[in-house]
């Protein structure tokens, strides 16, 4: 277990860093860094002008060097200009170029500085995934045991009404992503002009206070277009496990239906959504992205938007590190859940 | 609580079951009657398909959505199935009749531990204490002879070997005493020595626990072996019935006569005794023809009678309990010697073509396929040496894992060997992958495969298939060359010129064989490896397919590499025979020489495992315990001697420690085996032909 | 004169669409007369599902297309008309002119355009996209899929490796990266358009070289005709005068595909292409421990021949069945692109841009979203429904 434990470990690192160089790289290109240097220094800066300003800030070094000190393997850049004035990567306000640490990356815990929201990355990325794990929670709480409760009653008898019914569900949500769903849960629940009235279109206070009536909406969103993907993986397991020669046994043993299916055919049906849920992730993102921008929910995925959008490098690569190792965590954890599932494969 | 009761057990009246599916009904069984007395076991023979599991499920009343009984009644000690509730069912599924089937592996619950899965049973029928039902299982798992029960109980179904996991199959049903025991087919998934101990142990159990029992099987030979009574059904209907000796020595339909025939006996002979096959194929449920299903196929069909209607079964007049489904079976001369189809002379082998010498083939895995871990070596084949000549037929026999395979792979070149040499007419080839051998070589040596359902690629049509042999062999110049040629390949294998344009599902297993068999012999292959060619094909296919292989043979002087584990077929068609044992071969020679004594231990215990249908057939009775080892981790010294029964005969502890040299018993029979000359001489035969009858 | 209610609206809709109607009444008629000659397409007709499902796909494929004939829509999806900005289902087109059609049938969206024909005029930019866009997936993850799946050890490794890295990134954020003007500017979504449909043409060449290699006479010129052909298309395809691979002469240029558009292909395709690697190479890892995969290579078939003539077809029912889903998928992709701006010119009547720009006002007008979220939905759904149907009809014989 050890070296399957390292092993994979020594994968996500590699992963990691590739997957973070990919994000450097493509967010350091020249043009990008000139839009930089364009919206940091002046709109009007000629050519020539904007070639300094990143020749004086380090920005027009080797990529693996830049790349390097961002990660904080490599010392951070100095630059005594003939003026006097030092312009250092790892120089922070009220130091001078002697207390600065030699390197200042990520692995040091310099995240960098977001020019939009004018912050340290690390405070805005912590602050930001709290206010987005808060929302996974409760999207997790209410999506997981439904479709799991979903997949289960369709998947026992295949074929039969009940199965039909709520095949029918899980596939219509599954073709609802959230921009869809969403739209039509504010038009039915929050719209002032027809509408129920009954939930708030946006989610914006539920950041400091979330209740039922500013959260729910956001929650269901979510939850609805993983839950019938998770619910038909789990029906298509369950369905199978059905038709088993060993759930036959347990019938031609005169185990009851209801036993049947609760001790001889959920945990063998429960194998393959494991892996799924945990395989969701990426994807869940996708949905907090989508729901944090439509209600307004300054989360993590918010952030992500105005990063990207404002061509904020330090605070972009920032909120992709942290979505890679989500991801990545994620997957170790449905490998090594899957072990214990199923004793299938041992563990020698 | 069960009750004592004396009447028959079980009593099938007129069952018929039809599947509904969306095209038509499927009438799988009809008009199906039989009666099991307490402490009987009744078998149920006949090919796959024709409805003996259906049988079985009907009488469980598990016939899945759209299964249903049509007519007729079950009853179980004389209650009328059909008037049960859910609740009285479920209380007699499992405690009063118990099933037992195919796959081992699949009937157990991979993700529960041994001993949950056996105390549900007593648990959910007689309301025990979970120690009771602990201790009970443990008693029974003793009584299935499987070694240190308490770590078997605590241990996964994934952690047993299969005939293992059948063991314990077997146990569960046991748990409740039953009265009635289905088993169907409970050994085809396994090797021959593991299921004569399975069969074995049946018959021990049935008789401690005075359970019946009724017994499917395609197998003759293990019905012979097992039961009291045997019902013969072909086509969904019942078409004989009686005792074993009744029905095995005066057999009351052509259709049993007619598997009687086809099988290998001893004393049948490819060239002075062929089989006789049974023309025609099985009918499809919805195409059964009016009148006598068998009709069709049957030597004594004759108009206006046979196919008049529905034939009803006719008591036998003189032998209790028989009955037949044959209008005309009074008057078929049952006495009269089937009417032998050509006689061949014995074929002369000729110059040797294929010689191999110490070939090894060793393999490097790791230990644990998902988390890595050291690599072992597997030694799949040790030191092979054998020749084979022209229009010679050598059998490989031995279970699964013995390395036939490897050895067919590296003589194909699909691998190359760690050692030792091949020669194909003195040149070596055993380093020479496949796509660095020349077109002649690769056309010379071709396969035919054991699955009829795996051979042929299921989106390409017949005749397709054929013509890509050929084209990659370079034979003929022009399309319409090859297409000639194509077609003379589907006569050679005397399947209809229309198959070409056939796709492989519109064909029946054997007719698949066929095409396997053209494929190969597209390039005029000299040396043949058939691997298990009839293994997977219902009896009566089998032999109009190895015969086929035969008289190919004949006319092409092919070298036929036989790969199979059942020794019938191997006595009936092979001139020499290698036995082989956790990638040794344990004995090499002439047939006569192999099939009797002396003979290697290993080779005298499969002898004995392997059924026979003839009740004039005496057999040695022997044993062997537990499995064949696996190859990850071989025992030292002999690679038999965890199982052999010898093994105290031989001094001191060289059987453990010495891995036993190749001696020469007779000009061209080898043993390999550490036991004396005297000790050989004592050996008897395993099978005897009783005089009487001969 | 007066708005028109939802009881006059809805027939007016209704025969809007008379041309689908038609098209979609001949098709089934035809396929459910002679399914039983159709194969595969014609067992479909045998699930009531499959049905669903396919008739909503034709739906909005027939829709897409006789709304690029100017036949649904009633007006010009991208003009606007004074006094309509915003205005309800029904109302009528202030000062309408003859022959133009006096109602906005599902009202004006902020831009006062007509939400039915944007609405209409938006399935055939899907229509178009997403099945292209998911062949290409389709051909990138079959000719990488296989030899990883057959070959397996260090490639297999590799290639795994790289899908798995694709997949690990979280999908929204590769768009932002990969979709950003800046970025196009580089040439990168160029660059990758230029390697990712490349591999149609290797897959083609493979595909015909194997097959006809023993019969050289047919190969050769066979080969030299596909490949030059494909060659000219693939061409013109990647060489734009916009970006920095302009390699064919403008007059040898075919087609030219809008930039924007370009760029939103090359990033679907990059997306989907890793799923269905995965799925590829498990599908060969299990089909090739078939016996008629070791029968031709006992008989010396190359490796190229046995996975795409041995394995491939016998893949190809959950193939064809994840192509369905995938399709569907990537529909909800292109509207995602849409919903943040992503890569679509900003008048584009795509449904994910109208989306977008009605959920603004949503909590008020409720009808500029709607529409196209609807329709979204039961194209997707169909798409889903038609791949359940596929898949059981797939599994029955
Ligand atoms: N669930 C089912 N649906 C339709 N036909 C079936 C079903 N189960 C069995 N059959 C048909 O019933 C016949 C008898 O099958 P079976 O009882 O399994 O035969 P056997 O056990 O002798 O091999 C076969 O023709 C088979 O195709
Ligand atoms: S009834 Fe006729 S066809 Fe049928 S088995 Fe008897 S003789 Fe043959
Ligand atoms: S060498 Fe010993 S263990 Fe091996 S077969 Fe001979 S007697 Fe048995
Ligand atoms: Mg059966």
């Amino acid at each position: 277990m050890a070296i399957f434990l390292l092993r994979r470990l020594g994968v996500m690192l590699l992963t990691t860093l590739c997957l973070t160089f990919v994000v450097f790289w493509l967010t350091n290109l020249q043009p990008n860094l000139e839009k930089l240097a364009k919206t940091q220094g002046n709109m009007r800066m000629t050519d020539a002008q904007v070639a300094s300003w990143l020749e004086a800030r380090g920005y027009a070094r080797p990529i693996l060097m830049k790349y390097g000190e961002w990660l904080g393997v490599v010392p951070g850049f100095v630059n005594l200009s003939a003026d006097g004035s030092v312009q250092a990567r790892c120089l922070d306000d009220g130091m001078t170029i002697e207390t600065a640490p030699r390197y200042c990356g990520v692995l040091q815990g310099e995240w960098g500085y977001s020019t939009v929201f004018r912050e340290d990355v690390s405070d805005i990325i912590s602050i930001r995934l709290g206010l987005t794990a808060k929302l996974m929670l409760w999207v997790m709480i209410l999506m997981v045991p439904s479709a799991l409760l979903l997949g289960v009653l369709a998947g026992m008898r295949e074929g039969s009404r009940t199965d039909r019914a709520l095949s029918t569900i899980s596939i219509t949500t599954t073709a609802t992503p959230e921009y869809v769903s969403g739209v039509i849960l504010i038009a039915v629940f929050a719209s002032s002009a027809v509408g129920l009235k009954w939930f708030k279109g946006t989610a914006t206070s539920a950041m400091e206070d979330a209740n039922f009536e500013n959260f729910f909406l956001p929650v269901l969103t979510i939850a609805l277009f993983g839950m019938g993907y998770i619910a038909r993986m789990t029906r298509a397991s369950m369905a199978e496990v059905m038709t088993a020669q060993y759930i036959r046994t347990a019938r031609l043993k005169g185990v009851s239906f209801p036993n049947i299916v609760m001790k001889h055919a959920l945990r063998n049906a429960l194998i393959a959504p494991f892996t799924v849920i945990m395989l969701q992730f990426p994807w869940l993102l996708n949905g907090v992205v989508i729901v944090e921008t439509l209600f307004n929910y300054k989360g993590f995925g918010w952030t992500l938007v105005q990063a990207a959008g404002n061509n904020d490098i330090e605070l972009l690569l920032g909120v992709s590190v942290v979505s890679v190792i989500v991801v990545l965590v994620t997957q170790l954890i449905s490998d090594i859940g899957y072990v214990y599932l199923n004793p299938r494969i041992s563990v020698s | 609580m069960k009750e004592p009761y004396d009447g028959p057990i079980l009593e099938i009246d007129g069952l018929s079951i039809s599947f509904f599916t969306r095209l038509r009904e499927i009438p799988a069984v009809m008009d199906f009657s039989v009666k099991v007395q307490p402490g009987e076991a009744v078998g149920l023979v006949g090919e796959s398909g024709c409805g003996k599991s259906t049988v079985a499920l009907g009488v469980m009343r598990d016939l899945g959505r759209n299964g249903r009984i049509v007519g007729g009644a079950i009853r179980f000690k004389g209650r009328d199935m059909a008037d049960l509730s859910d609740s009285e069912l479920r209380q007699i599924r499992g405690n009063e009749i118990a099933m037992i089937y195919q796959e081992p592996m699949a009937s157990l619950n991979p993700a529960m531990k041994i001993d949950r899965q056996l105390m549900e049973v007593p648990m959910l029928h007689e309301g025990i204490s979970e120690a009771q039902a602990r201790s009970r299982a443990l008693e029974v798992v003793a009584d299935v002879k499987l070694p240190d029960p308490e770590r078997i109980l605590k241990a996964y179904p994934h952690q047993l070997s299969g005939g293992q996991q059948q063991r314990i199959v077997i146990a569960m049903a046991l748990m409740s005493k039953p009265a009635l025991l289905i088993l169907d087919e409970p050994t085809t998934a396994l090797d021959v020595t593991v299921e004569a101990s399975i069969v074995e142990l049946v018959k021990d159990l049935g008789r401690k626990y005075g359970t019946s029992m009724l017994f499917i099987s395609h197998n003759l030979g293990l019905v012979l072996e097992t039961c009291d009574q045997i019902c013969v059904m072909y086509s969904g209907e019942a078409v004989e019935r009686g005792s074993i000796e009744d029905v095995f020595d005066q057999m009351q339909h052509p259709y049993t006569q007619a598997l009687f025939r086809s099988i290998p006996l001893p004393g049948a002979d490819k060239n002075a005794h062929p089989l006789v096959a049974i023309p025609g194929n099985f009918p499809l449920p919805h195409e059964r023809p009016k009148g006598c299903n068998f009709g069709p196929r049957c030597d004594y069909f004759e108009a206006g009678r046979c196919d008049a209607g529905h034939i009803p079964m006719f008591d036998v007049p003189g032998n209790e309990r028989q009955s037949t489904r044959c209008v005309r079976f009074r008057e078929i001369d049952w006495a009269s010697p089937p009417t032998i189809g050509a006689t061949h002379e014995k074929g002369e082998a000729g110059k040797v073509v294929l010689r191999m010498e110490a070939l090894k083939k060793y393999y490097k895995v790791a230990a644990n396929a998902l988390f890595g871990g050291e690599k072992k070596v597997v030694k799949a084949n040790e030191t092979l040496s054998f020749e084979a000549r022209e229009s010679e037929t050598l059998a490989i026999v031995g279970e699964s894992g013995c390395g036939k395979s490897t050895f067919a792979k590296v003589l194909m070149g699909l691998e190359t060997a760690t050692e030792g040499q091949i020669l194909l007419d003195g040149k070596n080839i055993e380093q020479i992958p496949i796509e660095k051998r020349d077109t002649k070589t690769i056309a010379d040596v071709q396969m035919v495969f054991q699955n009829p359902f795996d051979t042929l690629n299921p989106s390409m049509t017949v005749g397709r298939q054929i013509i890509r042999a050929l084209e990659i062999f370079g034979i003929g110049k022009t399309e319409a060359d090859r297409h000639r040629r194509m077609l003379e390949l589907l006569d050679l294998v005397k399947l209809p010129r229309e198959f070409a344009g056939r796709m492989p599902r519109q064909l029946s297993g054997g007719q698949k064989q066929r095409v396997g068999i053209a494929r190969a012999f597209a390039g005029d292959a000299r040396i043949v490896v058939a691997d298990e060619p009839v293994s997977a094909l219902d009896v009566s296919v089998q032999a109009a397919v190895t015969d086929l292989l035969m008289e190919i043979q004949r006319e092409q002087k092919t070298t036929l590499l036989f790969i199979s584990h059942d020794l019938s077929i191997v006595r009936y068609l092979s001139d020499r025979v290698m036995v082989m044992y956790l990638g040794h071969v344990v004995e090499l020679g002439d047939t006569a020489q192999v099939f009797s004594p002396p003979f290697h231990p290993y080779t005298e215990a499969l002898l004995s495992a392997v059924p026979i249908a003839d009740t004039s057939v005496k057999k040695k009775h022997i044993v062997l315990e537990g499995d064949v080892p696996s190859a990850m981790n071989p025992p030292p010294g002999c690679p038999f001697q965890t199982r052999c029964r010898w093994k105290s005969r031989v001094p001191g502890d060289l059987c453990e420690t010495e891995v036993p040299p190749m001696r020469r018993m007779a000009e061209g029979h080898q043993v390999k085996c550490h036991l004396s000359e005297a000790e050989f001489v004592t050996m008897e035969p395993v099978i005897e032909v009783r005089t009487e009858d001969a | 004169m007066e708005p028109l209610t939802w009881a006059e609206i809805i027939p007016r809709i209704l025969w809007q669409f008379l041309p689908v109607w038609i098209a979609l009444l001949g098709l089934f008629a035809l396929s459910i007369t002679f399914k039983r000659r159709l194969g595969f397409y014609g067992k479909l007709f045998d699930s009531t599902i499959g049905m669903i499902g396919f008739a909503l796909v034709m739906f909005w494929i027939f829709t897409g297309i006789f709304g690029a004939m100017d036949l649904i829509v009633t007006h010009d999806a991208l003009a606007q008309a004074s006094g309509m900005k915003n205005k309800v289902p029904g109302t009528p087109l202030r000062g309408a002119e003859a022959g133009e059609y006096p109602y906005y049938l599902l009202g004006g969206d902020n831009l006062a355009r007509d939400v039915f024909s944007r609405t209409i005029k938006g399935s055939w930019i899907v229509v178009q996209i997403a099945p292209l866009a998911t062949l290409f997936a389709f051909m990138v993850g079959i000719t990488l899929g296989l030899p990883a799946g057959y070959y397996g050890g260090k490639l297999d490794t590799l290639l795994t490796f790289v899908a798995n890295l694709v997949l690990a990134f979280p999908v929204i954020l590769l768009f932002y990266l990969l979709v950003t003007p800046e970025i196009v500017a580089t040439g990168i979504p160029s660059y990758m358009a230029a390697v990712l449909f490349v591999f149609p043409l290797i897959f083609a060449g493979v595909l015909l070289n194997s097959r006809y290699q023993t019969r050289p006479a047919v190969r050769t010129p066979l080969l030299v005709g596909v490949l030059a052909g494909m060659g000219w298309l693939y061409l013109s395809l990647i060489s734009d005068a916009g970006t920095p691979l302009k390699v064919l002469p403008r007059w040898l240029d075919l087609f030219d595909v809008p930039g924007g558009i370009l760029v939103v292909f090359v990033a679907v395709v990059f997306v989907n292409a890793p799923t269905v690697f995965r799925i590829v190479r498990g599908l060969t890892l299990d089909i090739k421990t078939r016996d008629y995969v070791a029968a031709a290579q006992t008989r010396g078939e190359g490796g190229w021949y046995i996975m795409l003539w041995e394995i491939l077809p016998n893949a190809r029912g959950p193939l064809i069945v994840d192509f369905c889903l995938r399709i569907g998928y990537t529909t909800i992709l292109l509207g995602t692109l849409g919903f943040f701006g992503l890569g679509m010119p900003p008048e584009s009547p795509d449904w994910g841009s109208t989306i977008n720009e009605g959920r603004k006002l949503l909590t008020i007008y409720l009808h500029p979203a709607l529409p196209p979220a609807f329709a979204l939905l039961s194209l997707v759904l169909g798409l889903n429904l038609l791949a359940d149907g596929l898949r059981e009809e797939s599994l029955r014989d």
